[in-house]
């Protein structure tokens, strides 16, 4: 059992769809929209959000700095 | 415990990560997934939590980071192309308690720069370097650089850089080894080279520029470099995510990460 | 008040930079203005002012090091010759776009290409009319004597941060070379952070929190915004020529016919004008000291006062001879008269030249 809890906020409309977050997260958590924002990119949300532990992958890797992270322990 | 909701995680006190409070609200204008915006984040990052946001000043290049000062909240001047080492040297000489750092690409630093990179390096400034190769000319879309690998193919190398014709006669030239090269000059203390393409390679990332500009702040003498092998998806013509992957293929068999040269004592490997 | 020394122009400039309390010299060794990087390095200002010198690895390197620490508040300096002048308009060109406030002298030998390291005025339309590339001008004044090489340093620096733009000292061979008395001014302190915060907040010197970051650069993608700075530029320009203008007149009082010439050829016309008048003529002399702005007023001045021609006296083939001609607009005659190669003209062929060119019969 995952003695943490994580949730990531996408600031969406930043979100350039690239993807590498996806890649970084290990436990599958991320995907892309079908929607897409403002400027035409499917931005990346949280598909699975209760598989996420908080651990920051996606947002250190995401090149634009759009991901919050918080972690919670349980 | 399975009750818990996203409301009850997503709360200011549970908030681990978050883009640095030294980034303006600018939007990046890099292409998605493109390793600068990964590199001006994490420099971004080291500046906060070293404290020396008032006493930095930034050197922006030519090349796709043209306009890095416009996404730093710290003071920034552009150089004209290749000259960011003459910039830095000469912010540096008459404000010597100042933290300066250039940013630059493989074209501005290893061809149209090279003199200034090399005699930066050779005289020592107590500067710190930040160079992201990825291979190509990613702003006048996607010429050969001095860094772009063998039979790699780009705009002016179309079927790809060839070093040398078959009878040896000189054609390209090959790949420029010039982090390498700058570790063999006196002049530098601290040469790296790292990427950001996963999150454990961000991380080392991040930690070898603290170092570099820590150094500088200690005042300890001697250039630091920071190489950061890095993507350009658009111009290698891919996805951000099988740039990546071409990447850790293809660039760093050439382009192996790790310390080169610490405490001005070459690593041996 | 002020020390008297016999110095070579080229030191006299150097000495003058410790004296104003100047930051720093970045240069690079070319002939004939060596004396000014060798003087520097033998005073090891450092030690009387805090001022650095540094030996760039080139002159491309020197001017960049300029471009930065100009930016960041310092007064600072280099120094060259005609194919390193070449070599610098890189970094002058974004000096005026990105509006930062230095000085450097050009000790002007004859081209083109490498030329010769013999003096020449050559260079006028490089330093007067761009250089580089892009709408700007730069401040250019044009020393005459040994005092002047001294003297100039300072003015330069005061217009160079009064307009945040660069002042060229164009000099040439002769006058860097030769050695003259000067008198030196008192030593003056550098400016230190404090003041220098204070007096330039425009300067990149760590940006204080809770401020805007500053940025120093020519770049701006924005056409809009573009224009607007290329029209505040031209407007500094028009400013400058408005109230900066500076020139000397001698002999004009009476005269008929006027040499207009700088640096070493006023030197020479000083004498032609007392030969011509030995022999009648009333000959005047107008020295611009500023070459950009050129002193265009007063030459208007001059024909408005019954002035009936003009002789272009310059080391060169003919180049300020272009703004003469524009200044008198048809209403006077106007001729150049030069020689290259690094002869300098004597008096008496100057005077040959009035009175063939100018005068006539």
């Amino acid at each position: 059992m995952a003695k943490f809890r994580g949730a990531i906020v996408v600031d969406t409309d930043r979100c350039k769809g690239c993807g590498v977050c996806i890649t970084a997260c290990p436990l599958g958590v991320i995907e892309l929209a079908k929607e897409v924002n403002s400027k035409g990119y499917n931005y990346s949300f949280m598909a699975n959000p209760e598989k996420c532990i908080g651990c920051a992958s996606c947002a250190v890797t995401c090149p634009d700095g759009v991901i919050k992270v918080y972690k919670k322990a349980l | 415990m399975s009750e818990i909701t996203l409301q009850d995680i997503i709360q200011p006190e549970n908030l681990v990560y978050e883009k640095s409070k030294l980034l303006t609200d600018k939007r990046f204008h890099y292409c998605p997934g493109c390793g600068h915006g990964t590199v001006h984040r994490i420099i971004a990052e080291v500046i906060e939590e070293l404290g020396i946001d008032e006493e930095t000043i930034g050197i922006a290049p030519v090349g796709c980071a043209v306009m890095a000062y416009d996404y730093f909240d710290v003071d920034f001047q552009e150089a004209a192309h290749g000259r960011a080492p003459a910039l830095a040297t000469g912010i540096k000489r008459v404000w010597p308690n100042k933290v300066v750092f250039t940013y630059q690409g493989d074209g501005d630093l290893a061809a149209i720069g090279t003199a200034e990179t090399i005699h930066a390096c050779n005289r020592g400034e107590n500067i710190t370097m930040i160079f992201v190769n990825n291979g190509i000319y990613g702003m006048t879309g996607g010429q050969m650089a001095p860094t772009t690998l063998e039979g790699m193919k780009t705009a002016t190398t179309p079927y790809g850089r060839k070093p040398q014709w078959e009878d040896g006669t000189p054609n390209n030239g090959f790949p420029l080894q010039i982090t390498k090269l700058v570790a063999q000059l006196p002049g530098t203390r601290f040469v790296t080279r790292q990427a950001v393409y996963d999150a454990a390679k961000v991380r080392n990332c991040k930690k070898a520029i603290k170092k570099a500009f820590q150094n500088q702040m200690e005042n300890k003498n001697g250039v630091n470099f920071v190489e950061i092998v890095s993507n350009c998806n658009s111009n290698w013509k891919m996805s951000a995510v099988d740039a990546n992957k071409w990447l850790q293929e293809n660039m760093l068999p050439v382009y192996p990460l790790g310390d080169i040269k610490d405490n001005f004592e070459l690593i041996n490997k | 008040m002020g020390e008297l020394k016999l110095m070579k122009g080229n030191e006299a400039l150097a000495e003058a930079a410790i004296r104003y309390g100047a930051d720093a010299y970045f240069g690079y060794p070319i002939t004939p203005q060596s004396e000014v990087i060798e003087y520097l390095s033998e005073q090891n200002p450092y030690e009387r002012t805090g001022m650095v010198v540094l030996q760039a690895e080139s002159e491309v390197a020197a001017i960049n090091m300029i471009y930065a620490a100009g930016a960041a508040g310092k007064r600072v300096m280099t120094s060259s010759s005609s194919p390193g002048i070449s070599l610098k308009q890189e970094g002058i060109t974004y000096i005026a776009g990105a509006e930062i406030p230095c000085v450097y002298a050009d000790v002007v030998r004859g081209g083109p290409g490498l030329g010769t390291i013999q003096p020449s005025q050559a260079d006028y339309f490089q330093a007067c009319k761009g250089g580089g590339h892009g709408d700007y001008h730069q401040i250019v004044l044009a020393p005459a004597s040994v005092q002047e090489m001294a003297d100039f340093v300072a003015l330069g620096f005061d217009l160079a941060f009064q307009y945040r733009i660069a002042t060229c000292i164009l000099s040439d061979g002769a006058i860097g070379q030769m050695m003259e008395k000067v008198v030196l001014p008192d030593q003056k302190p550098r400016m230190t952070e404090e003041e220098i915060k204070a007096k330039y907040p425009w300067a990149t010197t760590g940006r204080k929190r809770g401020t805007p970051h500053r940025i120093i650069t020519s770049l701006d993608l924005d056409s809009n915004r573009m224009e607007q700075h290329n029209r505040h530029l031209q407007e500094k320009y028009k400013e400058i020529a408005e109230k900066e203008t500076r020139f000397e007149e001698i002999q004009c009082d009476d005269a008929e016919y006027v040499i207009v010439a700088y640096g070493s050829s006023a030197r020479i016309a000083q004498k032609t004008i007392q030969l011509g008048r030995a022999e009648g003529m009333k000959i005047g002399l107008l020295r611009p000291i500023t070459l950009w702005p050129f002193p265009t007023k007063a030459i208007e001045a001059l024909i408005a006062k019954g002035v009936k021609g003009f002789l272009s006296l310059e080391l060169s083939c003919g180049q300020m001879i272009e703004d003469v001609k524009l200044a008198c607009n048809g209403r006077a005659k106007a001729e150049h008269f030069g020689r290259v190669g690094g002869i300098i003209h004597t008096p008496e062929e100057v005077l040959e030249a009035m009175k063939k060119q100018i005068i006539g019969e």
